[in-house]
């Protein structure tokens, strides 16, 4: 039963499903708690620390083709965005247009 | 940053409106297309049909996972795995949703009008929501978000169709340019929305544990990175407030 598996079925089962749970969960747990209390100042910071957790995971341990690009072309893409970033107004357009130009230039050096 | 408009200004149209238009000239608007014209063209490597493609980013809304389905149907993988793999990637919603909600709910709500909004919900939709909800009138949040939501996810679809008929004349690097931009842009702009000591510390923490956790493959590392980096976070925020309360 792997690719056998009707595609739009596996979508659902195995794409859609999985995730929309947690969202639900989200609505159960979110639902009676108070926008000022402490649990929610807890909330933010494990989402923050979760989106941060993700965004470390996806540079060290990356996925498909960005796995051929070296490691450290990749940490140091996501240092110079973040950098670029903090320099120039604290805006994420530029430290994305930036982390971006160092990867795909740092790849050409690199020769992939 | 303006004053909040008085509870009875514009209608939940007006508020719809407004969220349309802040997600088209979010950052994000840039993000989403560029990653799911990436994902399009990963679909038709992987032999997916563009009908299959659109209906996940529309159904998934969550980029990692949506790699993680697409790369894990083949032969010989094993489809629980896959589903746990899918289920891990996307634990950050729960946090997510569960943040916002008490910021954008109204007293009368109820679940199952909380449940289009939640399906919207992604890293993207969620810094924008959290950015600019707080300043409307409550009444009209969840339209305000509807119109962040529906505008990324629409935008989602169209470049997912787009990235799949043109995978043969997309470069070689775009794909891992498209996968980067899921960090990088996830980074600045959860630093540009933390003000507090609380996001600041729940970020460094979670860029630091994160990597540790998943070099030792320690399983769950994400989930396990969002509570202990989470937790510290909050404590330190606690501690904060106790020596200076204005904090």
């Amino acid at each position: 039963m792997s690719f056998a598996m009707e595609p739009f079925l596996a979508l659902i089962l195995i794409g859609f499903l999985p995730s929309e749970v947690w969202r639900w969960l989200g609505i159960v747990v979110g639902r009676g708690l108070d926008e000022e209390s402490e649990i929610i100042l807890w909330v933010r910071g494990v989402a923050t620390a979760l989106i941060a957790a993700v965004v470390a995971r996806i540079v060290v341990l990356p996925p498909g083709a960005l796995a051929s690009i070296p490691l450290e072309v990749r940490i140091g893409a996501l240092g110079i965005g973040f950098l670029a970033f903090l320099l120039i107004r604290r805006s994420a357009f530029a430290g994305v247009l930036a982390g971006e130009a160092a990867l795909v230039l740092g790849a050409l050096a690199f020769g992939v | 940053m303006s004053e909040p408009p008085a509870a009875d200004a514009g209608t939940s149209t007006s508020a719809f409106a407004y969220g349309v238009r802040i997600a088209l000239t979010s950052v994000f608007a840039f993000v989403i297309v560029f990653t799911y014209i990436g994902f399009g063209a990963m679909a038709h490597d992987y032999g997916f049909s563009v009908g299959w493609a659109m209906l996940s980013t529309a159904l998934q809304w969550a980029g990692p996972a949506q790699v993680i389905l697409v790369t894990g149907l083949g032969p010989g993988t094993v489809l629980i795995e896959t589903a746990v793999a899918v289920a891990l990637s996307s634990v950050r919603l729960l946090p997510i949703v569960v943040a916002l909600l008490p910021v954008v709910k109204r007293e009368d709500s109820r679940p199952w009008q909380l449940v289009v909004p939640a399906h919207f919900m992604a890293v993207s939709v969620w810094v924008e929501a959290m950015r600019h909800a707080p300043a409307l009138p409550r009444a009209h949040r969840i339209p305000f978000c509807n119109g962040v939501g529906l505008t990324l996810v629409g935008l989602g679809v169209a470049a997912t169709a787009a990235g799949y008929y043109m995978q043969a004349v997309l470069p070689a690097l775009f794909g891992a340019a498209a996968m980067f931009i899921t960090p990088i842009s996830f980074l600045c702009s959860t630093a540009r929305n933390a003000r507090q000591i609380l996001e600041k510390a729940a970020l460094a923490l979670g860029l630091v544990i994160g990597p540790l956790l998943a070099f030792t493959q320690v399983a769950f590392d994400l989930l396990w990175t969002g509570i202990i980096g989470g937790t510290i976070a909050y404590l330190v925020h606690r501690y904060a407030r106790k020596r200076s309360p204005a904090a």
